[in-house]
């Protein structure tokens, strides 16, 4: 038998369907080649897979065809936030005016986008409540490192550069300590509660002389909020050190709350997340941050200026407050395109829209919550906010761990869940419907994971089986991470 | 005599005079799952009693290792590059991680003994 499932293919690489018999093309025999080349002639093979046209298009179908993507189904990554992406928004980012646009034409010539600049960055500050936006940052990513650059500019600013420790959840992203020790940051790990949040005694403890800063995902990736927000950015601001904001679960709050009444000094915000633009491969991403008053004056440039209705770059630091700025983070002016969908996002929805977003990514997460507690096992009482996280209790004795279990859901059409994060609860699973699941489609996904933990007890086998419907089953990621095969090894084509 | 200490973030530490072997227990190794790259301190370097000093990354998460004791890297398990498996089919011999020269035996009192240990992982 071969490893086809039904009418998905086991799709090979183009170098093995090939070979140098076939081709695709008829080209006349060039003149003079070698004479045109001179030492660059060769007539030897060059090792590349001879195909026809049809089997050409029928391996790049076959592989598209591959891509799971919210616009072939649920997508229940915790943390991720995979909503869906309305085509208002595509139409809107197709019109000639935004998509023909280069950074480098005239500014007389891109008004139009500047105004567009103009109008998401105070969307962004009004829903945020702070008192500066960049817009450059391609991606959340590089909004963390942009937010705690604008810190570490400040704490230079203040001849305060022996502030080195940034204080880190043990929650968080990995991002999170990744970007503060990139910037030359001492990571020190605060610990979590039993209920989840951060511990704040534990908090206090680490604060010393040289504390520079915390960074703090609210909501945490627990799916909670934290509660101790104030009380965590009154003492950081009174200890002289920055409240940075991992915004990347904002999508839960807006219009609820205004992150600078938090006292938040920086924050990044996903327009992929929170405002719908296409997510990964799908991408680019894009990342803009808001910055209290604190940090206004360190925040990178360019800023769009708007001078009764005339748009300009700023590029010059004099006389426009951006004496302290720490420059520019990216050659240019960031993802036009996302600011383009983004803005179709927050019009389209209103600001009314804009918070029902939210409450009804709540609503859904506490939905499955409700309606899975009895089968899997919340790793937190209560309710949860937009997304829900199980530990693998519920697994105990049956011999599956929680990587089965997710390869089971995808023998039954569904893609798993994040598993193993965050990591500090055992065989995490964690699940972000959003607010674009309608109640039918959430009803299928509970009564599906409740048949599979049904069957749990029956037929413990089934899961370390699965998944048995897909071309390619288990992937041996350990192998994969010890010894990778990172490119195609050329075992010469024979002419057959 | 040699003696074992553990501490609650599943290290151990044989302490042989005033040296002392490092390395994780059986229970953290089999809580990570396949380990697929291990970091090791250089020789040479201090590090103080619950500092991080290692980190151990395995198929579902990157762990940080934390050390028991306080004192000076005097010999690393070089074989752990090539081969982190090691840690996963032996983590309480061959498995080792790094061998430090202890400054402080006091601070071995901040540790675990094998009875307390297994209570705290329930065996």
């Amino acid at each position: 038998m071969n490893s086809n499932r039904g009418l998905d293919h086991d799709e090979k690489l183009l170098f093995e369907v090939g070979d140098v018999n076939r081709t695709g093309v008829d080209l006349s025999e060039p003149e003079n080649l070698s004479q045109m080349l001179g030492d660059s002639f060769s007539d030897s093979e060059i090792g590349l897979a001879g195909l026809s046209e049809p089997e050409t298009v029928r391996h790049y179908v076959r592989l598209s065809r591959k891509n799971y993507s919210i616009d072939a189904g649920l997508y229940p990554l915790g943390s991720c936030t995979m909503k869906h992406n309305p085509r208002l928004n595509e139409k809107m980012a197709r019109l000639e005016g935004f998509s023909e646009i280069h950074p480098l034409q005239p500014i007389s010539t891109c008004q139009g986008a500047l105004e567009l600049i103009d109008l998401i960055s105070s969307w962004l500050k009004e829903l945020t409540g702070m008192a500066a936006v960049t817009m450059t940052p391609k991606a959340g990513a590089q909004g963390e490192l942009c937010g705690m650059m604008a810190i570490k500019q400040a704490l230079l600013n203040k001849n305060e550069s022996h502030r080195k420790i940034v204080l880190v959840p043990d929650s968080a992203h990995g991002t999170n300590p990744a970007t503060a020790a990139f910037l030359g940051f001492e990571v020190k790990t605060i610990k979590s509660n039993r209920e989840g949040l951060i511990d704040f005694d534990d908090f206090k403890k680490n604060i010393d002389k040289n504390f520079a800063g915390v960074m703090i995902t609210n909501p945490n990736t627990c799916g909670l909020f934290e509660t101790d927000i104030v009380k965590i950015s009154e003492l950081t601001h009174k200890s002289g050190g920055y409240l940075y904001c991992d915004g990347a679960n904002f999508n839960a709050v807006v219009g609820k709350l205004k992150p600078g009444d938090l006292g938040i000094d920086a924050m990044h915000i996903n327009l992929h997340k929170t405002f719908s633009t296409p997510h990964g491969g799908g991408g680019p991403g894009s990342g803009p941050v808001v910055f209290s008053e604190r940090l206004e004056k360190f925040c990178p440039t360019p800023l769009v200026e708007n001078d009764k209705g005339e748009y300009d770059l700023i590029e010059s630091l004099d006389g426009k407050g951006l004496s302290n700025s720490f420059g520019r983070l990216n050659v240019f002016h960031g993802q036009m395109g996302m600011f383009v969908r983004a803005m179709s996002y927050m019009l389209s929805h209103g600001a009314d829209g804009l918070r029902q977003v939210s409450e009804d990514a709540v609503l859904n997460a506490n939905y499955l919550r409700a309606s899975l507690n009895d089968r899997l096992t919340p790793a937190f009482e209560g309710y949860c906010m937009h997304e829900i996280l199980f530990s693998d209790d519920f697994l105990k004795d049956t011999g599956v761990e929680t990587l089965d279990f997710a390869k089971a859901m995808i023998d039954e059409g569904y893609h798993p869940m994040t598993i193993y994060f965050p990591l500090v609860i055992h065989g995490a699973l964690l699940v972000e419907p959003t607010e674009t699941e309608s109640k039918q489609s959430l009803d299928h996904f509970i009564s599906t994971l409740r048949d599979l933990v049904d069957r749990l007890k029956e037929d413990s086998d089934s899961f370390k089986a699965a998944p048995v419907f897909t071309p390619i089953r288990r992937l041996d990621e350990t192998q994969a991470a010890r010894k990778p095969i990172l490119r195609w090894k050329e075992e010469p084509l024979i002419a057959v | 005599m040699t003696d074992i200490y553990y501490t609650k973030d599943h290290e151990w530490i044989k302490v042989d005079g005033g040296e002392g072997l490092v390395g994780i227990t059986s229970y953290a190794s089999e809580q990570l799952g396949d380990i697929v790259f291990v970091e090791l301190p250089q020789k040479g370097i201090s590090f103080d009693q619950g500092k991080d000093v290692a980190v151990i990354e395995s198929v579902k998460a990157a762990s940080e290792i934390y050390s028991p004791a306080s004192g000076e890297i005097i010999e690393t398990n070089s074989s752990l590059e090539e081969n982190p498996e090691i840690i996963n089919d032996d983590p309480l011999v061959a498995g080792w991680l790094y061998k430090i020269k202890i400054i402080n035996k006091e601070e071995l009192k901040n540790l675990m003994n094998e009875e307390e240990y297994n209570k705290l992982i329930g065996v």
